[in-house]
């Protein structure tokens, strides 16, 4: 079931099943095909073109893209808004709600709201403390976490009522995602942690960035010996790295992303440390893809947004297939 | 305090055999709270709760205690209040990402968790803190609970 704002350029295909939502990234999961889907950096300005033109980098190479929610605890233009200006136009964004910002009574209301602007998918995360943000003096308020977020939006999904108990008369059909981070300890919790997740709502995970191999395949590993692989699309997170230095300041100030010293050597010797630093993420990606119960990758590109389309094709991961984009038909009965 | 919090953890399996005998108590004492009104037993009560579990624990006085599905290491101190942990944030040396020098209360509770009879209650999904009890006896809650439960099933 293919809704008016989520067209699909393969033509009206048959809603698969067990689907929940409208959406295009739910059915391009659900019928087995690789997804990609990427992170969209939210402008600082009040200018809806400002979302477009970011959004128009990605067109025909991803399924769905993150509208982030005031990531690294900075403000930004909001996620829900940014979803309500993409869905306009056709795009299939994923909504970020983190639980740093809003009370269970403003996170119903945005979720109820953004279904009914037509988004389809909703990541719901814990999010940064405000210590690391633009305003470190805020109010962390932190209601609800993750795992109890993902409990309140399956409820109103599949309950039809609120948190409270008060009826919702239509309920919101939103495709659940999660985060994990295979990267940080405690390791032996994570996978256990997937099964909690799962228990609690989520039917995809798009991961923490994955620079260190090893940890992911441990991680899908064990998730398959825990049965869990059948029950949840996973999309490992990758992004390019501009410099050798980046490298090492991500890996000293951003707890939780691991970056392997091979990495590190590689970016410094280079000649170009831009270009290689795309060609490790490309590598990364043709790993990622041959571990078994990978659903997908997400591609969080911070400050090379223009870099994703190439990646991807590199990467060779969409095997020819173009996903839908705003205005694509035009394109492709010319090419 | 930090040190004895941790001693705790270390010691989560004795604190668990500890609070399985406790928790019995406490239900037997019921006619006794009843006869002198948990409204009046609330302060007297809360005050021994918080010193007690606050030396032991860092107890934050939620009002709904999670100890035993969390190794015996509060969530409540957790800077982000996060019950269902950990995040994605913690560093390689297992220390939290907003107080670097603090042990992830999560890193902890899997430790604790896994010393415990019950290993499986941390995966448990807990609710979130209900504001309304918050500050209130955890324990004469659980009483009180108890005995709500056994009364609503004799009645038909």
């Amino acid at each position: 079931m293919i809704a008016p704002f989520e067209p699909n350029a393969e033509g009206p295909l048959p809603p698969t099943e067990g689907q929940v939502s409208r959406g295009r990234l739910e059915h391009v999961l659900r019928s087995g095909r690789f997804a990609v889907t990427a992170e969209l950096a939210p402008p600082d300005s009040a200018l809806a073109d400002d979302v477009y033109q970011r959004a128009h980098m990605f067109d025909g190479y991803v399924d769905g893209m993150n509208a982030t929610d005031g990531s690294g605890a900075h403000c930004h233009m909001s996620s829900v808004a940014m979803c309500a200006l993409l869905t306009n136009v056709g795009y299939s964004p994923v909504l970020q709600i983190s639980c740093r910002d809003r009370n269970r009574i403003a996170i119903q209301g945005d979720v109820l709201g953004a279904a009914a602007l037509g988004v389809a998918n909703v990541l719901c995360l814990s999010g940064d403390g405000v210590q690391v943000g633009d305003h470190p003096e805020a109010k962390p308020v932190f209601d609800l976490d993750s795992m109890s977020l993902l409990e309140t939006i399956r409820i109103m999904r599949d309950e039809s009522r609120f948190l409270s108990g008060r009826p919702i008369t239509t309920a919101p059909e939103l495709f659940l995602g999660a985060a994990e981070n295979p990267s940080a300890p405690p390791f032996d919790m994570r996978p256990h942690r997937l099964a909690k997740k799962i228990a609690a709502g989520a039917q995809f995970i798009q991961t923490q960035y994955v620079f260190d191999i090893e940890h992911l395949r441990q991680f899908m590993a064990r998730s398959r010996d825990l049965g869990l692989l059948e029950k949840v699309f996973i999309l490992p997170g990758v992004g390019p790295l501009a410099s050798a230095r980046t490298a090492l300041w991500i890996r000293n100030n951003v707890p939780g992303i691991h970056i392997p010293d091979e990495i590190i050597k590689r970016l410094e010797s280079a000649r170009e440390p831009k270009l290689e630093g795309r060609k490790i993420c490309v590598e990364l990606i043709q790993q990622i893809r041959e571990i078994e119960g990978v659903s997908g990758v997400h591609v969080m590109a911070y400050r090379q947004e223009e870099a994703v389309g190439e990646i991807i094709q590199q990467s060779g991961v969409l095997d020819g297939r173009v996903p839908w984009y705003p205005g694509c038909e035009v394109q492709s009965n010319s090419a | 305090m930090y040190k004895l919090r941790q001693w705790s953890v270390t010691h989560s399996r004795k604190l668990e055999a500890v609070y399985r005998n406790f928790e019995p108590l406490l239900i037997r004492l019921h006619p006794l709270f009843k006869k002198l009104g948990y409204g009046r037993l609330e302060k007297p009560v809360r005050l021994f709760e918080k010193t007690v579990k606050g030396l032991m624990f860092d107890c934050q006085m939620c009002g709904k205690c999670a100890l035993s599905s969390t190794g015996m290491s509060c969530p409540m101190n957790c800077p982000k209040s996060i019950r269902n942990g950990p995040c994605g944030g913690v560093r390689l040396d297992g220390n939290c990402e907003v107080k670097p020098e603090m042990r992830c209360v999560w890193v902890e509770a899997w430790r604790g968790s896994q010393q415990m009879r019950d290993n499986q209650a941390i995966q448990q999904v807990q609710i979130p803190v209900n504001h309304l009890i918050k500050g209130s006896s955890s324990w004469l809650r659980v009483v009180r609970h108890e005995f709500a439960a056994q009364e609503s099933e004799m009645t038909p």
